[in-house]
């Protein structure tokens, strides 16, 4: 069971903007997700979402309007986990090198019990001693999963996690997002269509040009965010 | 302090992952050594020639060979989008750097120290007593080569002729701590050699300047 963070943050989009060249990845984009909340960002390829979560983690800055972070105290960098396109560990290095690493550089208390841990919680314990290199890309997404967790954070943007995961993995991973969602942290996901990971969501917006074009609760128009059937 | 103990981390990372690749240090030390080893048979130089043409090619090995092993350093972060998490885990972006400079001047103070004893050998030079000045003399200079050339490694990973950039911008950046750093190794390998004290101190601070500049404006290198 994931350990539940020790507080979740809210975001605020307001009119934000992002610009490559001249094609707009964000367009005059508000958006407020409330703490806690579980939301699925649908869209096609090229509709902003990528940007939309790198710009929520500030790896990206908007050219236009403000990104903030509520229900945080204003004084303390929010702690965001974020599982990306890519793996973001190190190849060269074994499962266990990987997350002690970025234990150490997050400052996270007994690091190797910490780490020990989420090994086991995703199943890698008994190859925390391979490279990374050596892994399957189920694998590798569990080990960058487990990074995201290391410290507890109070926001989690996952990327489409489920690329290129068979089944099993698959399914591991929507139990194991719904026990997050379940422990109170605000979840943004990215997905492309509709999925068993869709469903855990509690909130769907839909993107298109860099702008939202539907968003909604759970209910009727809820399956329309993913079929793109959305006016 | 904060900012000390993740550099630390990271730079123990960057060491670990090259030892076991050794893909960095066993390029710039076959460079050197083969540049080394070719001119000293082709020119054939007299003990006096050594003294005065030795030093200005051994630091234009360097930086040859600098320039090979700064291109990775950030481009490695590309693979598996690991500077994003790096970005994400630190407090301050310039720890990144820090560890990276570090690791830099690490790696090619090996490689200097390596090929040393080889320079001294093939074009019949010694050092003696001036070994310490000599030492002090390639850290700054390593220290100053890695400081920019970090930098610029970080700025040409996200551009498109990044292979051509780099050396491109590379090149005029150094030159004048190459030309420094020649004329202190000169004055170093005569036969009455002597610190160029002038030269160390600007060096020094050729170093503290662009590492102030990168503490000041390295946030902005790493974002996308």
């Amino acid at each position: 069971m994931p350990a539940a963070p020790e507080r979740s943050i809210g975001l605020q989009f307001d009119q934000v903007e992002k610009r490559y060249g001249a094609v707009y990845a964000l367009r005059n984009l508000t958006l407020n997700i409330a703490a806690g909340e579980c939301v699925a960002i649908a869209g096609r390829n090229g509709s902003g979402k990528t940007t939309l979560l790198r710009v929520a983690a500030r790896l990206v800055r908007a050219g236009r309007g403000t990104i903030s972070y509520t229900g945080g105290t204003s004084n303390c960098r929010p702690t965001i986990g974020f599982v990306a396109h890519a793996t973001m560990v190190y190849d060269e290095l074994t499962a266990e090198e990987n997350l002690l690493f970025f234990a150490r550089l997050q400052k996270v208390e007994n690091a190797s019990k910490r780490v020990a841990g989420l090994l086991g919680e995703v199943g890698l314990q008994d190859r925390k001693d391979s490279p990374v290199r050596t892994f399957s890309r189920g694998m590798r997404q569990r080990v960058a999963i487990a990074r995201a967790l290391l410290a507890q954070p109070w926001l989690l943007l996952f990327d489409e996690p489920g690329t290129g995961l068979d089944a099993e993995s698959a399914a591991w991973l929507t139990s194991y997002v719904h026990k997050l969602r379940d422990s109170g942290c605000t979840i943004l996901l990215s997905l492309h269509g509709e999925s068993e990971m869709a469903r855990l969501a509690t909130r769907a917006i839909r993107l298109e040009a860099g702008s939202v074009i539907a968003d909604t609760r759970r209910g009727a128009m809820f399956q329309s965010i993913f079929a793109g059937a959305v006016n | 302090m904060a900012l000390l103990l993740n550099a630390a981390v990271l730079l123990g990372k960057e060491v670990r992952t090259e030892f076991r690749s050794r893909e960095l240090l066993s390029t710039t030390i076959v460079f050197v050594l083969i540049v080394v080893v070719v001119f000293s048979f082709t020119l054939d130089p007299t003990t006096t020639e050594s003294r005065r043409f030795g030093p200005g090619l051994l630091w234009m090995a360097f930086l040859f060979a600098a320039s090979l092993m700064l291109q990775p350093c950030f481009l490695r972060e590309q693979v598996n989008d690991t500077l994003s998490a790096l970005r994400l885990a630190v407090q301050d972006p310039f720890a990144i750097f820090l560890a990276k400079i570090a690791a830099n001047t690490l790696f090619l103070l090996l490689t200097e120290f390596l090929m040393l004893p080889v320079f001294a050998a093939l074009f019949n030079v010694s050092f003696g007593a001036q070994l310490p000045a000599i030492l002090l003399a390639f850290f700054l200079g390593s220290v100053g080569i890695s400081v920019v050339g970090t930098a610029l490694a970080a700025i040409s990973a996200q551009a498109r002729m990044r292979e051509l950039l780099l050396p491109l911008l590379l090149l005029p950046l150094l030159t004048p701590i190459l030309v420094i750093s020649t004329e202190v190794t000169i004055r170093l390998m005569q036969p009455e050699p002597y610190v160029e004290w002038k030269g160390i101190g600007l060096m020094a601070g050729f170093d503290v300047v662009f590492l102030t500049v990168l503490w000041l404006f390295g946030e902005y290198l790493l974002e996308e």
